[in-house]
């Protein structure tokens, strides 16, 4: 897995600590050059300024030849506290440049040549200045472990001596990574405290748009909840994400809803049109072989075996006959206005079922007279679903009908109780021959669809585990006018 | 720790100047001039000592403090202190100028010597004549122990003290003479015995930095001396009150912090073996 491909979970507090951390090192950097620059200068100023009192208070104690306050002066630095004294070494040096006096004095014996202190002072004595005048002379050698300062005690163009102030560099390096232990410090802390900071703003950044990611990579798949509004109720860019999400996932919602329903209006109205063209072929040449049959019953005298057979062969064609009546659902009939009346001739019709199940029938009919619809097939569809209902909620189960108007609509429910059905019963629910039970020829339901699609309704079924609900809804101003090819005339 | 009695010090050392003189102090103030032949950098001492005198004898008492023996004889030459601390020398020197008071008593004894003192470090020097060519330290060039002594005993040798050391400075205080030995600046040094036992009482620190090499015959205290027109009653006063300093107690825990046991008159002739040196070098 490459850098990149990271999550930006991990990537977002990588690349903010990252910067963080460049930062904060750029940072120190710089005041850590500065703080070495400022400390070196300090030092050296230190010195010089040192050098510089020494000199002044030097001079007429020198042209006095007072030796032990000149002691007393140079030693004065470094009374009050030896160990914080940045100075290591102050040294007074005759015109001779021997030893008049030293604050190491049990290093440097008075009367002692410069040159035989050691090398750094023997460099020293070879590059010092010897006018009244000279300015500060340092001498930072490379490989030296001091840095000297160096000071004529001169006045009035008379010189008198040398003061040499000494400081170890050890010092400077000292004082430095103490600095430098501080920044480290307070950078670590600095870090301590943004790092998780930067790390858990990250996450919380990443959060919704890592759910939201894994929301559009499944958004083709089936059965995916609705997002909750609440879950990023903020306007930003991640909340209209969010927003264009839900918009999108309706719509597809929508759309598949409306693909699986034209799949299925279109997979009927094929069934119906071969139903239909398949019907008529039967009906015709079945119209005529059953007036043979007449013919040949009213006319001709057959034999007792003939006779036999032809009424088989009547029976049979008769049973054709009803099932492909059944299946041409006309809705073209002229039939009389739907009136209460009719819902009461189907409570007396479906009586004897429901007495013999046992059923408590709940029935609420609250419907105007002369409705805009043909009642015999209303009748129909009603005495369909109520006696499927009546089978289905089985042994005292419970049915009931709800049936009313509003504005432009005659709404009826049909409910019972049992058995649930299964989703794929419920995805050929109308197709002709598709019998839940086996007393039933499969086309109750078909019949149903027919005359509900053909008056320019819906029907529509849903199951759950309380009950089954069917319902339909049928227009109430539409001219009932069959449009569908399936309904060929005779 | 030592600050803190620094402190105190400076503290005693206010107080002694700005308290009021008490109500039984009156008439004209005596003034006396005190010296490097001891520890005068003891300011507390110094400020209590000065009390003490004032109250026994009902005077203002002033003590003049000066480095440099010269400065104390000009005092004295010029009538402007009434009495003084001095080393022998300089008693020797004023002569005719002062009256011997009292004599302190230094481990029973109105007299003291001078330790040839060296580094620590230094373990051969067993006289003055091993530091030929090194760095001496001098006291004051009219102190007989810092410099007088050690002068007459390289003369003693057979050498010149002139050009016997390498380089020699003058401290203007036994107590910065043994400072130059300790810090290593001079290589040896002849010091007041009375001074080097006393700062080895109050500072061991310093003296343990040094080794007494030798030490020199006795020589008389240095004396307490009256300025000669000292009337004969202010004189009386002090005297009495300096001999009675072991009698009571205040007194004795001050002698006790000078390291002394007591003032007793004393007599010219304790000084005669000084006079005698100065005599030999041919001074007057």
């Amino acid at each position: 897995m490459r850098l990149f491909d990271l999550s930006l979970r991990y990537k977002m507090p990588l690349w903010g600590g990252g910067l963080i951390l460049a930062t904060a090192l750029a940072l120190s950097a710089s005041f850590m050059l500065q703080a070495w620059d400022n400390l070196h200068h300090d030092l050296q100023k230190n010195a010089e300024d040192l050098a510089r009192i020494t000199a002044r208070s030097l001079f007429p104690v020198m042209l006095h030849d007072e030796v032990w306050q000149a002691y007393e002066v140079v030693t004065l630095p470094f009374a009050a506290n030896p160990a914080s004294a940045q100075t290591e070494s102050l040294v007074v040096f005759d015109s001779e440049q021997r030893v008049y006096v030293s604050s190491r004095s049990h290093e440097h014996s008075l009367l002692q040549p410069m040159a035989e202190l050691g090398p750094e002072y023997a460099a020293l004595a070879q590059h010092l200045p010897k006018d009244p005048e000279a300015p500060v002379f340092v001498s930072d050698a490379p490989g030296a472990q001091h840095i000297y300062v160096a000071l004529p005690v001169a006045n009035d163009g008379v010189r008198l001596g040398t003061v040499v102030v000494g400081y170890n560099k050890s010092l400077l390096w000292q004082r430095f990574s103490q600095l430098l232990l501080n920044a480290v410090g307070i950078t670590l802390l600095v870090l301590g405290v943004l790092l998780p900071i930067t790390a858990y703003w990250g996450r919380r950044m990443m959060s919704p748009m890592q759910w939201i990611t894994g929301r559009i990579r499944h958004i083709g798949e089936a059965n995916t909840a609705a997002i909750d509004p609440k879950l990023y109720p903020y306007q930003d860019e991640v909340g209209l994400l969010y927003q264009a999400y839900a918009d999108m996932h309706a719509k597809l919602q929508e759309k598949a809803l409306v693909e699986k329903e034209m799949v299925k209006s279109e997979r009927m109205a094929a069934v119906g049109r071969l139903t239909a063209s398949i019907a008529h072929e039967i009906n015709n040449p079945l119209g005529g072989m059953l007036n043979a049959i007449s013919t040949l019953k009213r006319h001709g005298s057959p034999d007792p075996v003939t006779q036999k057979t032809v009424s088989l062969l009547e029976r049979g064609l008769s049973q054709v006959k009803e099932t492909v009546a059944a299946l041409l659902v006309e809705a073209k009939v002229k039939s009389r206005p739907l009136n209460t009346s009719d819902f009461d001739d189907v409570r007396v019709l479906v009586s004897h079922a429901i007495k013999k199940q046992s059923t408590q029938m709940h029935w609420v009919v609250t419907v105007p007279d002369g409705m805009a619809l043909p009642s015999t097939l209303v009748r129909q569809v009603l005495i369909n679903l109520l006696l499927n209902a009546i089978a289905a909620s089985g042994r005292s189960g419970r049915v009931s009908l709800q049936a009313k108007t509003n504005e432009a609509q005659l709404v009826m429910v049909v409910e019972n109780t049992g058995t649930p059905m299964l989703p794929e019963q419920l995805a050929r629910l109308y197709e002709p021959f598709t019998s839940f039970s086996e007393n039933g020829n499969g086309l109750g339901l078909w019949i149903c669809y027919q005359i509900v699609t053909q008056l320019g309704g819906t029907i529509h079924a849903e199951s759950g585990a309380q009950q089954t609900r069917f319902t339909v809804i049928l227009p109430l101003s539409s001219p009932h006018e069959t449009t569908d090819q399936q309904n060929l005339p005779d | 720790m030592f600050k803190l009695l620094r402190i105190f010090a400076l503290l005693g050392c206010l107080i002694g100047v700005f308290l009021p003189i008490p109500s039984s102090a009156a008439g004209p103030t005596i003034r006396i001039a005190m010296t490097p032949a001891f520890l005068h950098d003891q300011h507390a001492m110094l400020a209590q000592w000065r009390d003490y005198l004032q109250t026994h004898t009902k005077r203002p008492v002033e003590f003049i403090q000066r480095d440099r023996y010269r400065e104390t004889i000009d005092l004295l030459q010029q009538q402007k202190v009434d009495f003084a601390w001095v080393c022998d020398y300089p008693y020797l020197v004023l002569k005719k100028d002062v009256n011997l008071l009292a004599v302190a008593l230094h481990q029973g004894k109105p007299s003291y010597q001078a330790y040839l003192i060296v580094p620590i470090s230094d373990t051969t020097t067993r006289r003055i004549a091993d530091l030929k060519n090194t760095i001496f330290a001098f006291a004051d060039p009219y102190s007989n122990t810092g410099y007088l002594s050690p002068r007459f005993e390289i003369q003693r040798s057979g050498a010149d003290p002139a050009t016997f050391f390498k380089r020699t400075f003058f401290t203007w205080s036994h107590r910065k003479v043994i400072d130059a030995v300790a810090s290593g600046v001079a290589q040896g040094a002849s010091v007041d015995s009375y001074v080097w036992e006393s700062l080895a009482k109050v500072r061991p620190d310093i003296t343990a930095k040094t080794r007494i090499a030798w030490k020199s015959e006795l020589y008389g205290f240095p004396p307490m001396v009256a300025q000669r027109n000292v009337p004969a009653a202010d004189f009386a006063l002090m005297q009495g009150v300096l001999m009675n300093m072991q009698n009571n107690a205040q007194g004795r825990n001050l002698l006790n912090r000078l390291n002394l046991d007591g003032f007793i008159k004393g007599s010219p002739k304790l000084y005669d073996g000084v006079a005698e040196m100065m005599r030999q070098f041919g001074e007057p």
